[in-house]
């Protein structure tokens, strides 16, 4: 849908911060270019929360000598190895650090920053990818075991510009608030698909003897177990499931305001201020 | 994470030489424990031999009615497994109490069996551990010991073993079947497998430098009928046990021809407990049977400053689970 929010409406801004943001060119160039911009800030008296960023940079400068060095250089990688596999269908050959897992060459090697490092030590589930069709946490995957593997990963769910179903229902039913685990959980939701099409058990599944192809609400949070929401959208993650799971449309309960109402509202909010 | 040498083999024997040759080279198969814990740096091998390519993930029937699992076989293929499902229920389910569906797809069953105990004192570099640092003390004993174990404990090490599968497997009376550099392959009964503490609590269990586990031999069940796995824990899905338990009972009508009681998260393996067992054989299937079995179970528990909790816990966990098994519930 159209963003409407009004863009040339500013925030009123005080001098000091009118000053700030003049500089703001200086912080798209890391690094020196945005130790200078702090000391002017500084000096201009602007603002303890730049005092306290310029703390901790001279601190982690202090740790990495020389003082004037703005990064330490990257360590040179260590028992390299080369490795061919392919990722949302495109094949890629990298040569990795042996350490690598597969998180990290997503996200700093081939540019898919969709998959989330959030705990990086397999307790939260926002780095879920699929390899070979099924959910794995690509924290604890070292890329160097996937020669020859197909890794998909939420870049590759969608059909150009159609969502995948899963992608599609997690927006109808709001699975979701910040969106950091919203990868993890797509990812996730779309492997267990697989798993309850084979009939696979849970731990909540009655009779484990038995085949369990059709999931209840319960499973259905049993089996999502493995990626955590802070914030705690779950009634939607679940919902979104459901649905693709069943295939059993249900009506939205909401729809995208439109131009006119959106006017009206602003129109209200004006007229508040003003009393 | 500290460098390492990635090596691939394509046979079991080649990774079990190139283990024995480097006394600081680990085996890598699902890679959620080894992993985790080189990222803590409490591991710190300098070399990973990768097994994922091994042919040894076959599950298949074995002789006299069992059934043999392969050890690189994926925690979720061998509790979906139908020979599983149909002639070893006990097991699905202690797999399925474990970790989340994402970590089962990657672990191993061979890896379950070696995973390290989840006790924070071994997890935090800064804390001492004789575990992870052998002669530096122990955190716990003294420190915050909630998780910690109430059976077999020593002054060395109070950790436990934190895994639900190999809970069932003790039930089951499994072997674990192993193979060595020189081609050789040995059978540990499962009950032979882990070790408690004592004086080295450094050594998980009893495989010698470089041993690889192939495969897990499961003996003919008469526990196909009446089972339950039990884990409490502090939430309900995605967390260690506090404590488990694993029930197994071989009916005659309502008669119990036998049966099998197997605790975990109380000691540094799992803990089978005999006299239970004793208190159920010949008996009918009742609470007050149960009741009675619980109490010879927990009997010889004894807690620390922050777990005794875990004794009333564990009795009722017993009743529960064994309540279950007999469908009484």
């Amino acid at each position: 849908m159209e963003d409407n929010l009004d863009e040339t409406s500013q925030p009123e801004l005080s001098a000091d911060e009118e000053a700030l943001v003049k500089e703001m060119p200086a912080l798209t160039d890391v690094g020196q270019a945005r130790r200078t911009f702090l000391g002017q800030s500084l000096t201009s008296g602007v603002g303890l929360f730049a005092l306290m960023l310029l703390e901790k940079e001279q601190a982690l400068a202090a740790l990495s000598a020389p003082a004037d060095a703005v990064f330490a250089p990257a360590a040179a990688p260590e028992n390299t190895i080369r490795i061919a596999m392919k990722v949302n269908g495109a094949a890629k050959t990298l040569e990795l650090d042996s350490r690598v897992v597969l998180l990290d060459a997503l996200r700093e090697r081939l540019e898919l920053t969709g998959t989330k490092k959030g705990c990086d030590q397999g307790q939260c589930g926002a780095c879920t990818v699929l390899v070979d069709g099924r959910r794995v946490l690509s924290c604890l995957t070292l890329a160097a075991t996937l020669e020859g593997r197909e890794v998909t990963t939420i870049e590759g769910l969608a059909r150009g510009e159609q969502l995948h179903p899963m992608q599609a229902a997690f927006i109808k039913y709001d699975g979701f608030q910040c969106g950091y685990c919203t990868p993890g959980q797509i990812c996730s939701a779309v492997g267990l698909l697989e798993e309850a099409r084979r009939g696979e058990a849970s731990h909540v599944t009655e009779n484990v003897t038995v085949n369990t192809t059709s999931l209840t609400d319960e499973e259905i949070r049993e089996r999502m177990s493995g990626n955590i929401c802070r914030c705690g959208a779950y009634p939607g993650i679940v919902a979104a499931i459901k649905e693709v799971h069943s295939g059993k449309e249900t009506a939205r309960t909401w729809r995208f305001v439109n131009d006119d109402e959106l006017a009206r509202v602003r129109k209200e909010w004006q007229t508040d201020e003003t009393v | 994470m500290r460098p390492f040498k990635y090596t691939r083999v394509s046979d079991a024997n080649a990774a079990a030489r190139a283990v024995t040759a480097n006394p600081n080279a680990e085996f890598l198969a699902g890679g959620t424990n080894i992993l985790d814990l080189m990222k803590e740096d409490v591991e710190r091998p300098n070399e990973l031999v990768d097994l994922t390519r091994l042919n040894l993930a076959d599950i298949k029937a074995g002789p006299n009615g069992g059934v043999t699992i392969g050890a690189l076989a994926k925690n979720t293929d061998t509790a979906n497994h139908p020979l599983i499902r149909k002639s070893y229920p006990l097991l699905t389910q202690a797999i399925l109490a474990g970790a989340s569906g994402q970590l089962r797809n990657m672990a191993t069953n061979g890896g379950n069996l070696m995973q390290r105990t989840r006790c924070q004192y071994f997890y935090d570099t800064a804390m001492p551990c004789n575990k992870r640092e052998p002669g530096t003390g122990c955190g716990a004993r003294e420190g915050l010991n909630r998780i910690h174990a109430i059976f077999g404990w020593s002054e060395k090490c109070v950790a436990t073993y934190p895994g639900d599968m190999a809970n069932a497997l003790y039930a089951l009376e499994a072997q674990v079947r192993v193979r060595n550099a020189s081609g050789r392959e040995r059978s540990i009964p499962i009950v032979d497998f882990h070790r408690l503490p004592g004086d080295t609590p450094e050594k998980d269990n009893n495989l010698e430098r470089g041993e690889l586990i192939v495969a897990i031999d499961l003996p003919k069940s008469n526990f196909a009928n009446n089972y339950y796995y039990l884990k409490v824990r502090d939430r309900a899905s995605y967390a260690f046990a506090l404590v488990a338990v694993a029930a197994a009972l071989d009916m005659d009508g309502g008669r119990i021809r036998q049966a099998r009681v197997v605790m975990g998260s109380v000691a540094h393996k799992p803990w089978r407990s005999r006299e239970a067992e004793a208190a159920l054989s010949g008996k009918p299937a009742s609470e007050q049977t149960f009741r009675s079995a619980s109490e010879a179970a927990l009997a010889g528990a004894k807690p620390l400053a922050h777990n005794a909790y875990k004794i009333e816990l564990g009795k009722r966990a017993v009743v529960r689970a064994l309540m279950r098994a007999a469908r009484l519930i």
